[in-house]
């Protein structure tokens, strides 16, 4: 069992990094609680896999420490730290049966072979592999043998934390689902702490309490799911979650309005006021496509826009609108009547979000 | 689409075939002709039948030199592979360190048979060769021409300094493309050294190494410029192999009709082994999946 705390952790393939794009993990802190299911969520290349490697423990980080328990690890080899690890393409012992697989860890620790039996037993019953015990695991197929992957990790008792590396980038998606869920029973029997790489917000979002989206080699957010929907602490949050991501509109503030290009926004005073006080150039406002309230005639405090097309998606259809020279995307619900040609836009106040310099502001709090 | 059928078709293989028939077909037959003939000249020749072969499997050298190559033939074997797989275990992957050591591995595959065995005879020679010399000075009367023992290590080890780089080149390759999540994986489930060798390694290797295997056996079964050059057969008939025991007969002594049953005998020698190794090894990789069923 084991907390994970990384302190001023950073990390750079390169011998002599210089500029902060040498890095593929900038400096950072974080914890990661015992017991709880998290996701670590990004694009390709954003450093999640790196991250999850130092943890592991199979790369060294360049600078900072990597804490279980109070204890820094850096130094200690993979073998050395009850973790476990599932990687991105299923790792099976070819030659073995199933059960074999699953002893291995155990084995090579020389625990008693009554022991192994049952740990086997066990965790095949967990990950419903039982009928396939005897046979080898050259013959699996591939969500099988990710199975069994999982299940080495599973089977011994001193793992503190399982970590896994985008493990269902090779499953079927019927199968998929099956086993994310699964992940998430063995969670909750097992307590273990879990990492879950993934670039798929779904995935990450299904299996985590909460999430760390992963940006540039930093965790930009740190949430649970609904958190990082409602209110994305980066502008890459807020485009990376959801779908169609959040919507952005360049402000500035001019003669007491609060102006996107030539277009005057209605925002409540409190935003105004800190768009205006700002020192920096770059303000954005976001908001999501759930949010923005569509009428099909004018209303007070209505900002007009021009709508450019709608793409009906069944229960819900999109609608693409310019708003002054900004293009935003727009969700209406089934059922809403589908405005056509113009339409007369709200933002909710509470559901606009202030961003400086890429992240999120409250008002007032400045 | 409809797939069209026109057995016409299989005119298309005429001319592979007539080239086929031109240099190998027609000359194999040749052979099967001279072996059941006894020739004198473009006029006279007897029906002999069987007579060439019977004799050939009962020659007393002949069987000896049978012997002697498939001793051979094991022992480079069981020593070339071993160490072909240990040499490509310790080659670096990466860097300009790799590039050098995988130069020099291949080195030797480059030099022409002759080349090897006249490099292997000055290289053992008592009074200039580096190697023969040494061991004179260390107090070992050693001699390739006097003693059979020599001759024999000193073949044995200029055929694993020759072909063991094939065996480890095939290797290394294999074990490059072992993606690295395996060696992590095993890392993590605390495999030992061992281990990682037995259960990750060595399976991936099984593919080439039943290829290498098979190449070797067929190379070294047909041995011929290297010990011809290195010891000429000697001492006595010691080092005297299949080839050169045939090339002897054939070209030394014109008995065309014995060495063509010979030559016979020695192809069905190889394809029979070949054979007899390669549904060994599919029997394997077969049993083990209908144990599963």
């Amino acid at each position: 069992m084991a907390e994970i705390v990384l302190k001023s952790l950073a990390h750079s393939y390169v011998s002599d990094p210089r500029v902060p794009e040498d890095y593929a993990i900038r400096e950072m802190d974080h914890i990661w609680h015992q017991g709880g299911a998290y996701a670590l969520l990004g694009p390709s290349g954003c450093g999640k896999s790196t991250l999850l490697n130092i943890i592991s423990g199979l790369l060294e980080p360049s600078r900072g420490d990597v804490l279980f328990d109070g204890e820094v690890v850096n130094s200690l080899p993979p073998e050395a730290r009850n973790i476990a690890q599932v990687f991105q393409f299923p790792v099976v012992y070819d030659t073995m049966t199933v059960y074999d697989n699953l002893a291995f860890p155990l084995r090579n620790v020389k625990t008693p072979e009554a022991r192994v039996h049952e740990r086997v037993m066990e965790v095949a019953d967990v990950m419903e592999l039982t009928a396939q015990l005897k046979r080898r695991a050259r013959n699996l197929t591939a969500d099988e043998k990710q199975k069994v992957s999982m299940g080495r990790g599973l089977v011994r008792d001193d793992v503190s934390a399982i970590l896994f590396d985008e493990p269902l980038t090779v499953i079927d998606p019927q199968l998929k689902w099956k086993l994310r869920r699964k992940l998430k029973e063995i969670h909750q029997r097992f307590e273990i702490t879990m990492v879950y790489v993934t670039h798929d917000q779904l995935e990450a979002s299904t299996f985590a309490d909460k999430i760390a989206v992963m940006y540039e080699g930093k965790i930009v957010q740190f949430g649970t799911p609904r958190e990082l929907f409602e209110k994305p602490n980066h502008t890459f949050v807020g485009y990376f979650i959801g779908s169609p991501g959040m919507n952005f509109l360049d402000v500035e503030a001019r003669e007491g309005r609060v102006m996107a290009g030539a277009m005057e926004l209605t925002v409540k005073q409190a935003v105004h006021d800190a768009v205006a006080n700002a020192r920096a150039t770059n303000i954005k406002l976001g908001i999501r496509p759930e949010f923005i309230e569509v009428l099909a005639d004018p209303v007070e405090d209505g900002m007009e826009a021009r709508i450019d097309y709608a793409q009906d998606l069944g229960t819900y259809s999109i609608l693409s609108l310019t708003l002054g020279n900004t293009v935003l995307k727009a969700r209406i619900e089934e059922g809403q009547p589908v405005p056509t040609g113009r339409a007369w836009l709200r933002f909710p106040d509470e559901r606009v979000g202030l961003y400086i310099d890429e992240y999120r502001v409250e008002p007032g709090h400045e | 689409m409809s797939k069209v059928y026109n057995n016409r078709a299989w005119w298309l293989i005429l001319p592979m075939l007539l080239l086929v028939a031109f240099s190998a077909i027609i000359p194999l037959m040749t052979v099967v002709n001279y072996s059941v003939q006894d020739v004198f000249d473009a006029n006279t020749r007897f029906f002999t039948g069987t007579e060439w072969f019977k004799e050939m499997l009962n020659d007393p050298a002949l069987q000896a030199a049978v012997l002697r190559q498939f001793a051979f033939s094991l022992t480079v074997l069981a020593i070339e592979v071993p160490l072909g797989i240990g040499i490509a275990l310790i080659m670096p992957r990466k860097g300009w360190q790799a590039s050098i050591v995988l130069i020099l591995v291949t080195m030797p595959l480059l030099i022409p048979w002759n080349v090897v065995g006249s490099i292997w005879q000055i290289f053992t020679r008592g009074d200039i060769g580096l190697m023969g010399w040494s061991l004179r000075e260390l107090g070992y009367g050693y001699n390739i021409t006097a003693s059979p023992v020599d001759a024999w290590i000193t073949i044995i080890l200029m055929d694993v300094w020759h072909w063991t780089p094939l065996i480890a080149l095939l290797c290394y390759s294999s074990l490059r493309s072992i993606p690295d999540a395996y060696y992590q994986a095993a890392r993590i489930d605390r495999a030992s050294n061992w281990s990682v060798f037995y259960y990750i390694q060595l399976p991936k290797l099984t593919n080439v190494l039943v290829i290498g295997v098979l190449l070797r056996f067929m190379h070294s079964f047909m041995i011929y410029a290297e010990p011809f050059v290195l010891t000429g057969g000697g001492p006595g008939s010691s080092t005297t192999f299949l080839s050169q025991s045939l090339t002897t007969m054939a070209i030394g002594q014109q008995d065309l009709g014995p060495s063509a049953a010979f030559s016979l005998i020695y192809f069905l020698i190889i394809l029979l082994v070949t054979w007899v190794f390669y549904t060994a090894i599919m029997n394997m990789q077969k049993d083990d999946i209908k144990a599963e069923a």
